[in-house]
């Protein structure tokens, strides 16, 4: 076996040298009825050319060649080819968890620099070292309010990412955390009214996405002051992460829980990304997960360690803020990477070019369907709505290797046939174009005659 | 420092401050295609929610951002230098076929949400998967939902819960060995279980008598790691599964140490109801300085109604597909599919393995341990004298006369050109030096390792300040913890 | 180091000086010596209730966090701000970093507690296992 470092002679040695015969001995201690007498059932052992033909074969089938205009939480973004170089520098990949500080340099300070750049992004003042993803930041969010709070129900935006919805719903079932949801206004927004009756004096914090589910910047300032004039905690999810290269980030927040996997991490059919909670440095001592300080050494070098270590599980067991163990360090480092690359003046711009994309798509769109909640500033997200089923013309599309945007009925049957499409930089003018075209083309087959659709998007 | 190894040493002597204090206005490492579609006016598309400023974000150039990433690595210790001998972390060799593959084009680039009939290739990678972890653990289904170990412990105690509420009751308490990860007992409050710490005892097994006092009807589980973090394989092990079962509780196994068993025992076959298994432990996916993990959860059919949602199936038409409606599901614990990317790689892993591979694997994990246990027996202090496993724990108790602690040898040890072994765990052992050598080890380092715990030792007799002053060959000398968590700095500012 | 001889102690390693009907509540030497270097403490708000033998808070030191219990009932009526900022004082002057004051629901409660010399022979004690 070509990754094990031993000849037969070295095994006889070694054997030797322990003072045994065979093998069979060291595993003496499993009871004999338990041993596995035979070889397991899986595939034999591969050549690492039949390893790389499996997978390519595999990746054929996974429709490499199309485009899309998939979002939801999972988005298409340039990834400069240094992030992988520099990941895969083996003192980066095959390093453990930097608990000896020493000899960890490399991964503390740039996850200081990380937590650096977080805490500039969001507004907030201190940023943790990342979790696993932005479903179960959110989740671990809420309940952080919960223990600072001392109040147990919590107010969830329906415009939250309904998979995200889902994840703190199982997550609060047995944390004895009543949620309810709060309503989407026609604007696209949380609907205000509603929210501000939801909470009550048992509301530990109100949860909500901006930019949320459909693409619409909430008006954080005015949920902040419902949410906190009513002793409630304001924890705001951000899905799409370019977005604060050019949205005002939720400094009203107390919490922000996000998921960064815009920021140069592969969309990788879901994973791994990279969560990530920030907060107002009086919460540091509530936060979940991995945190980097700076300090000194002996000889009063600056240096970066593990610190407020208290909180985490290995010393407090079940009394930990949260069981969470591992960050997501390689992939934080290929955040850390991307926001370097990009810096000041890139993200805005790259910002910038998905705004004009999607603004120039939604127009188009709305030349021939409907795009909902056209009243609200949205970032690279919006909602299209369709006289027939998205799915049949997303069907079409792919006959010509496009995917879609998605199709909402599994998650929201109330907005009828609609779809959210997602533009950023990677999206083509040719490919909105061609897909505009293949939506008009079906308004045209079944809308009667003579009518035809508000155009308000052309003109903003 | 007065010693010197034939050990290859890291690069030290390169200053790098952070990033921030590199940047100035005006530089870039960035261009972007020219815009396709008409420019827009921000202010009239974003209104009051337009950022102006970002702040303190850094602007650097291309090839500063390679060299400060590059000379930082310069800085890590990894299993890519040389031996990193972690108890309960398994740093064995992450193969790099892993790493191409997780990054062919069509796998890296698939959107979770695109339509089944083109993901066809990622469903099947997870099948396959799937199917090769279901045989490897003994068990009937599985989840890989899970991003983490800590992640899939909180899934499995999510099903047992569901399990015994459906029996109509869903018990109180969930009984952890005091030799546990800290990880159980933090699970097992967030599913709002009580935890009752179970004693071992003097052979570092689970205390057997205390086990069937202990149980009744309000425990919902035993959370037990086999072979446990003193790398003792639980030899009453049908006991403990036939009281819990007497009693309707069910055994959870956490997998951490499943390196120890793979192609040698199933845990499927003695007995074990539900158990997750960390596939950046045994299945070779890289650390990565702390994560991404990948924790799947493999159950016996009596759980499998509750597995989160969704569940891949095979559609009647042959084809593969999630099935969402799982209405005695404990829901969803990630959005999407879990860290897919991991089951790339951990497939990869079992792939370049097969069956004979996983063996002799399993094999040489467990005969390095042991050799490293009778190259230091003797010299260090060996609590439990009950045959080693994969790992081997000793105690600081005869350095400690001359007031070397663990921590202090396994910071000397860094001079030698070894990543410490894990200190302080596990709990029951005071003053622990846990070993891990993993089967990634060839004969040569592994005498390295022992003759540097040796000449350590002798270090402590000799001279104990040389010990107690390590590392002395590192950039930077032993941090002040206490400053950092009493004043925490957690974020660069700018000098004012 | 000499125990002060104007209070009690529990074998718990807190100390409770007596003052009326209110008391201050800190920990003892021998306490900060075996904790290290304390890096935080949490206390209960102004207001809050404390049972005699329970938990009140907590005292962290980098790597471990160890429970204070209460010397006796009461409502606490003060919070020692400073040791927000400064937990060190907790290691430079234990008797005199009092960590809450409370006034107490039943004083004779404190009778059943360790002078300063039965405390210093029970740490002498512990001290040699």
């Amino acid at each position: 076996m070509r990754y094990l470092p031993k000849s037969p002679a070295d095994r006889e040695a070694m054997l030797k040298a322990i003072g045994l015969r065979s093998v069979d001995e060291l595993f003496a201690p499993i009871p004999a009825e338990y041993r596995l007498a035979r070889d397991l059932k899986i595939p034999r052992q591969m050549a690492e050319s039949e390893i790389v033909d499996f997978f390519r074969q595999r990746a054929r089938e996974n429709g490499e060649d199309y485009t899309s205009f998939l979002g939801a939480g999972a988005y298409f973004h340039y990834r400069p080819v240094i992030i992988d170089s520099l990941i895969s520098r083996g003192e980066f990949l095959t390093a453990y968890t930097p608990y000896q500080a020493e000899i960890s340099q490399g991964t503390l300070q740039s996850i200081f620099e990380f937590q650096t750049m977080m805490c500039e992004l969001t507004g907030m003042e201190v940023a943790n070292a990342s979790m696993y993803d932005g479903s179960t930041a959110a989740a671990e969010a809420v309940m952080m309010a919960v223990r600072l709070t001392g109040r147990r129900s919590v107010v969830v935006a329906r415009s939250l990412h309904p998979e995200y919805r889902e994840v703190l719903a199982t997550y609060a079932t047995h944390q004895g955390m009543p949620l309810s949801i709060a309503g989407c206004g026609d604007d696209g927004r949380v609907n205000s009214k509603e929210l501000e009756q939801l909470i009550t004096a048992e509301t530990a914090c109100v949860l909500v996405q901006s930019p949320n589910f459909f693409g619409t910047i909430e008006d954080v300032a005015a949920i902040a002051e419902i949410a906190q004039k009513n002793g409630a905690l304001l924890v705001v999810s951000i899905a799409e992460a370019v977005s604060l290269g050019i949205v005002e980030p939720p400094r009203q927040a107390d919490i922000v829980a996000m998921e960064a996997q815009s920021f140069g991490v592969p969309l990788g059919f879901g994973g791994p990304y990279c969560g990530v909670i920030a907060t107002r440095e009086k919460y540091v001592r509530q936060m979940p997960g991995r945190l980097v300080g700076q300090t000194v050494d002996k000889q009063g070098k600056r240096g970066f360690v593990l610190t407020l270590a208290t909180r985490e599980q290995h010393i407090r067991r079940e009394r930990a803020t949260s069981n969470i163990c591992t960050n997501q360090a390689l992939i934080a480092l290929m955040v850390n990477i991307f926001m370097t690359v990009y810096g000041k003046v890139g993200l805005k711009e790259l910002a910038k070019q998905n705004l004009a994309k999607t603004a120039y798509a939604a127009g188009q769109f709305a030349k021939h369907g409907k795009v909902l909640f056209s009243g609200s500033p949205r970032f690279n997200e919006f909602v299209v709505q369709t006289s027939e089923d998205p799915r049949v013309i997303n069907a079409r599309l792919l006959g010509h290797k496009i995917v879609g945007g998605l199709p909402l009925k599994k998650f929201y049957p109330e907005l009828g046939n609609a779809a959210l499409w997602c533009c950023t930089e990677m999206t083509t003018r040719s490919m909105i174009d061609t897909a505009v075209g293949f939506v008009a083309e079906s308004e045209r087959s079944v809308r009667p005659a003579g009518e035809e659709p508000v155009e308000e998007e052309v003109a903003r | 420092m007065r010693h010197t190894t034939p050990k290859a040493t890291r690069h030290v002597n390169q200053n790098e401050g952070l990033i921030f204090e590199k940047s100035s206005a005006g530089k870039a490492a960035w261009k972007l295609p020219p815009l396709d579609v008409p420019e827009i006016d921000v202010s009239k598309q974003l209104g009051s929610s337009q950022r102006k400023d970002l702040g303190n974000m850094p602007e650097v150039s291309e090839i500063e951002i390679i060299r400060h990433f590059t000379r930082l690595s310069t800085w890590n210790y990894a299993i890519d230098l040389g031996m990193y001998p972690l108890g309960s972390c398994t740093m064995k060799y992450n193969p790099r076929v892993n790493e191409a593959v997780a990054r062919v084009e069509g796998i890296a680039n698939a959107h979770p949400y695109q339509p089944e009939k083109i993901s066809q290739g990622a469903l099947r990678i997870i099948k396959t998967l799937s199917e090769c972890l279901i045989e490897i653990t003994g068990m009937d289904a599985i989840t890989l939902q899970p991003a983490a170990g800590a992640h899939g412990e909180m899934t499995g105690l999510l099903m047992v819960r569901a399990y015994h509420q459906s029996k109509g009751n869903a018990r109180k308490k969930i009984l952890i060995p005091d030799s546990a990860h800290g990880t159980n007992p933090a699970t097992a409050a967030m599913v709002n279980y009580a935890v009752e710490n179970l004693k071992s005892d003097s052979r570092g097994m689970v205390d057997i008598v205390s086990l069937e006092a202990q149980m009744n009807e309000d425990v919902a589980a035993l959370m037990l790691t086999n072979p446990n973090t003193l790398g003792v394989f639980e030899q009453d092990i049908h006991k403990i599964a036939d009281i819990l079962h007497a009693n309707g509780g069910l055994l959870y196994m956490d997998g951490a140490n499943m390196n120890a068993l793979v192609g040698k025992v199933r845990p499927g076959d003695f007995g074990v109801d539900v158990m997750h298994l960390n596939l950046h432990k045994t299945f070779s996916t890289p650390h990565g300085g702390g994560g991404p993990g990948s924790g799947p959860v493999a159950i016996k059919k009596s759980l499998e109604p509750f597995l989160p949602a969704p569940v891949l199936v095979t559609k009647s038409d042959g084809t593969l597909g999630f099935e969402y409606n799982r209405p005695q599901s404990v829901g969803r614990v990630r959005a999407f599919f879990g860290n897919f990317g991991m089951f790339v790689r951990a497939l990869a892993y079992i792939q370049a393995n097969g069956p004979d591979g996983l063996r002799q694997t399993t094999e040489d994990a467990v005969l390095n341990a042991n050799y490293i246990r009778k190259g230091v027996e003797g010299t260090f202090d060996l609590p439990y004298a009950t045959p080693s496993m994969h790992e081997v724990v000793f105690s600081d108790k005869l350095q400690a006369k001359k007031s070397v602690r663990t921590m202090d040898i396994a910071k000397r040890l860094i001079d030698y050109g070894f990543h410490p072994y894990t200190t302080a765990f596990p709990l029951i052992v005071p003053g622990a030096l846990m070993i891990e050598p993993t089967e990634s080890e060839s004969k040569e380092e592994l005498d390295l390792f022992v003759e540097a715990m040796k000449s350590i030792a002798a270090e402590v007799e000799e001279d104990p300040q040389t010990v107690l002053d390590a590392p002395h060959s590192t950039r930077i000398s032993r941090l002040d913890e206490t400053a950092a968590a009493r004043k925490p700095v957690l974020r660069w500012k700018p000098a004012v | 180091m000499a125990y002060p001889t104007d209070r009690k102690y529990t074998k718990e390693h807190e100390w409770i000086q007596v003052n009326g009907n209110s008391a201050s509540v800190g920990i003892t030497d021998y306490a900060q010596q075996s904790l290290g270097d304390i890096v935080f403490v949490e206390t209960p708000k102004v207001g809050a209730e404390i049972t005699a033998g329970k938990t009140f808070g907590t005292v962290e030191s980098v790597k471990a966090v160890s429970d204070l219990f209460a010397p006796a009932s009461g409502t606490v009526t003060e919070v020692n701000g400073e040791l927000a900022t400064a937990p060190e004082k907790v290691n430079s002057d234990p008797h005199g970093a009092w960590m809450i004051r409370i006034t107490l629901n039943n004083p004779g409660e404190i009778d059943g507690l360790l002078s300063a010399a039965d405390y210093e022979k029970f740490v002498a004690e512990e001290a040699g296992h």
